[in-house]
């Protein structure tokens, strides 16, 4: 009994974590640690033989896992479509729960001074999702930053070093001719049409998420294509920081003023401009420009990420 | 309108501007420029909690210049600004005690990126505490979700970026989840806000057709918080992710970041859905019996861990059992208990934290109990302090855990109920005979010198510094005043519910 009560004041009657701690394993002969790799090989490849009382607990476990899990399925997707079959029908009229759609689309033009509705929904009725949502890719990518950006605990090995240089020679693409030629045509145009999307979003579909987006992928296609050396040269590393953080905490002064003014009913100065010309919709457009810019560098600073380890040349 | 009622928004938009700002801030002043900010945070909330208990009322605050159902808005009452009070002084101890950890586990070039999600991570906490409208709450759940998986892989050893992984395809399933019901809430309804929302569900809840479905939107709601807060068939992701992570990280994440989904969950019962609605349902009673399922699990798995913070991961799991116990009790009561020990466990679990890695450092690094043998004497405050914690989750009295298992019994008391009475007695105490079990058998761990081992010298007298030791008496001292004041603060707790309506 005593000794039960050390162990366990030990820590020892873990069964599962004394398996997972490898640095508590001593050193032993070759011989031995030869000896066990192998039984434990054929143990592996001979899973079918062994026929241990554990092993058939463990089936019988794995076995019960796939029905309980099927079931549980099946219960969910029927729980699941008996819900939406029973929700109200559309185009059902209900005074209460159209109230704000209607408002939305009956007055939003006038409003907000924006023909997209759209964006004068999530940039000015509901600008404050917006701000969170914007910040959202920014985290993502200080996330990705942390996992993947090249320091001294994250370095290539030599031997990933030596095979990592030789596909990238045999793999890289930025020597082909004929991708080159058809980047030199259609790059310009994807970011061309990019900036069209971007500043179109208060009279038009698009918008800074999606316009970004088409910016972004022709920066990664134009690295793809030509190497990153010439996207360096405009772009460093530098310059995507101090466009990331100019951008977002613009976005977050300017709503936060229309926020502060808002609430205090203050006249806010900003002008709603004539719906339908390029100029309108107070500050939906230099919202855009600012979320279009984060979400093209963020996008870029991804694949520079994942491609070398850094979100631009520093 | 007063100038303090725009310092709720002044703390989101400067927490956000604060995370863009040490991106490219180099670590040491990024370092810096956050423990001023938390000051200044401190501050802010502070002042708002005072404003709102000399004016004994709440105030909604319209984000910009569309008012109630088509517009943002934020809301503070004296529930949401104890709870962003007790928020921001924990986020202040846990960074300043963890900050030597943080600069030994990450390289110097990336400790900017741990401030930045820090100070996203304060805006989104932020957020979801003073929001009132559910569609916010998803957008920020997002951003805290991020965040605190961005916080727990700084460490970049295998073992958290696993961990990292678990933890973020279950918070995705709970965001998915809770994103799921936001939408058929708003199918049904045809609001986003919550008091419009529940008005129109106190309608809609007359028609015994569209209850189901409503109970569906709720469960599913439900069931995506849980998740994300660790309710019991969910815990198991806690001892990896809290067991391997950084000690700020591992703190702000249970004491803070599982308890702000919880605290949704609370305003979207009271505020969205409305506690008339809510007993109608049985989420209640699955809440109470996951609740005591996890009481019990959570103790019986933390009593087989053998690694000390596995142990105080394990224990988290059953101290959100207590949490959800309460809601399921149902009753301003139950819930007056929930919060209560949202506070308590917040406090007490990041003094705990805390306080282990400095008990490793003395014992070779290592949190095995084999190896803690004796480490209380060999580091005297760490573990003076991590005792101070664990009475507390023992529940002796003075200090918090008592006081707030008091609560579960009264509010047991009143429901009125004598298998919910029952149930929740026996739930209390077997779990603070478990508690008692594990926790004394740390405390004989670290202050026997027996089993051939004798008194080390400490490593590094370094780690010896007074400093070292402020937020730890912060944290302590805030124990022991919920533990010896919970009248005044139960009161408090009582004056936010009855502003929540």
């Amino acid at each position: 009994m005593k000794e039960w009560f050390n162990h366990w004041l030990d820590g020892d009657l873990d069964v599962m974590e004394n398996i997972l701690d490898a640095a508590e394993v001593p050193d032993r002969p070759r011989e031995e640690l030869k000896e066990q790799n192998r039984r434990f090989r054929d143990e592996v490849y001979q899973r079918n033989e062994a026929k241990g009382a554990l092993e058939a607990g463990q089936k019988g476990f794995y076995a019960l896992y796939t029905v309980v899990g099927i079931v549980s399925c099946v219960l969910l997707i029927g729980v699941l479509l008996f819900t939406v079959a029973n929700l109200p029908e559309y185009g059902h009229e209900n005074p209460r729960t159209v109230e704000v759609v209607r408002r939305y689309i009956e007055q939003g033009v006038q409003e907000t001074g924006a023909v997209n509705v759209v964006a004068g929904m999530i940039l000015d009725y509901r600008a404050f999702d917006t701000l969170g949502e914007s910040h959202v890719l920014f985290t993502a990518l200080i996330c990705v930053m942390i996992l993947l950006a090249r320091d001294s605990k994250n370095m290539r090995t030599e031997y990933e070093d030596y095979f990592t240089i030789r596909e990238d020679a045999y793999f890289d693409i930025s020597k082909d001719s004929i991708i080159r030629r058809v980047g030199y045509v259609i790059l310009p145009s994807i970011f061309l049409f990019g900036i069209y999307i971007l500043l179109n979003g208060q009279i038009s579909p698009g918008g800074g998420f999606s316009g970004g987006a088409v910016m972004g992928a022709s920066l990664i296609m134009f690295a793809a294509a030509f190497g990153f050396g010439p996207v360096d040269t405009f772009l460093p590393g530098q310059r995507i920081r101090w466009i990331a953080f100019t951008a977002l905490s613009f976005y977050s002064f300017a709503k936060g003023y229309v926020f502060f003014t808002g609430a205090n009913h203050l006249e806010n100065h900003i002008p709603k401009g004539t719906p339908g010309a390029i100029l309108s919709g107070g500050l939906i457009l230099p919202l855009d420009i600012a979320v279009g810019m984060v979400v093209a560098c963020t996008m870029f600073g991804f694949f520079s990420l994942f491609k070398r380890g850094s979100i631009g040349s520093d | 309108m007063d100038f303090i009622r725009n310092f709720p928004l002044f703390t989101i938009v400067l927490s956000l501007f604060s995370g863009v700002l040490c991106f490219l801030l180099p670590g040491k002043a990024a370092k810096r420029y956050t423990f001023i900010y938390e000051g200044i945070l401190l501050v802010l909330v502070g002042s708002v909690l005072l404003y709102t208990i000399r004016t004994g009322g709440s105030f909604t605050y319209v984000m910009g210049e569309f008012p109630a159902p088509w517009g943002n808005e934020i809301r503070a009452g004296v529930l949401e600004s104890l709870l962003a009070l007790a928020f921001v002084i924990i986020l202040q101890c846990s960074l300043f005690a963890g900050y030597r950890f943080v600069e030994e586990d990450m390289d110097e070039s990336k400790v900017n990126l741990f401030f930045t999600l820090v100070n996203l991570m304060t805006a989104a906490l932020m957020a979801l505490i003073w929001t009132n409208d559910l569609f916010t709450g998803y957008v920020f759940l997002e951003i805290l979700t991020l965040t605190s998986c961005g916080i727990l892989i700084v460490r970049e050893i295998g073992r958290t970026t696993l961990a990292a992984v678990r933890y973020m395809i279950l918070n995705l399933l709970g965001s998915g989840l809770f994103l799921l019901g936001v939408v058929l809430l708003y199918d049904l309804t045809g609001h986003l806000l919550m008091v419009p929302m529940r008005e129109t569900v106190s309608v809609l809840s007359r028609d015994p057709a569209v209850m189901p479905v409503l109970t569906m939107a709720v469960g599913v709601l439900t069931t995506g918080l849980s998740i994300k807060s660790g309710l019991f068939p969910f815990h198991f992701w806690m001892p990896d992710t809290y067991g391997w992570a950084t000690p700020a990280s591992a703190s702000l994440l249970s004491s803070i970041v599982s308890k702000a989904y919880i605290f949704l969950l609370i305003k979207t019962y009271y505020r969205a859905i409305g506690m008339d609605v809510i007993q109608k349902m049985p989420i209640p009673y699955i809440l109470l019996g996951l609740g005591i399922c996890g009481i019990v699990m959570g103790s019986v798995q933390a009593m087989h861990a053998n690694n000390l913070n596995r142990m105080v991961a394990l224990s988290s799991a059953a101290q959100i059992g207590y949490i959800y116990m309460g809601m399921g009790m149902g009753g301003v009561n139950g819930y007056t208990a929930a919060v209560f020990h949202i506070l308590a466990h917040a406090v007490t679990k990041s003094l705990l934290f805390l306080t282990t890695p400095r008990l490793a450092e003395v014992s070779g690094g290592s949190l095995l109990f084999r190896s803690l043998q004796g480490a209380g004497i060999r580091n005297r405050d760490a573990g003076l302090f991590f005792t101070a914690g664990a009475f507390s989750m023992i529940g002796i009295p003075v200090f918090a855990g008592f006081a707030s298992k008091l609560q579960f019994g009264q509010a047991a008391m009143e429901t009125g109920n004598l298998k919910v009475l029952t149930a929740v007695m026996l739930a209390l105490a077997v779990s603070s005979l478990l508690n008692a079990i594990y926790f004394i058998r740390t405390m004989i761990r670290i202050y026997s010198t027996g089993l051939g081992i004798t008194r080390k010298e400490v490593p590094v007298r370094a780690h010896h510094r007074a400093g070292y030791n402020i937020p730890m008496i912060v944290l302590t001292l805030g124990n022991l005043i919920l533990g010896l004041f919970s009248w005044k603060v139960v009161q408090l707790i009582h004056l936010g519910f009855s502003m929540f309506r």
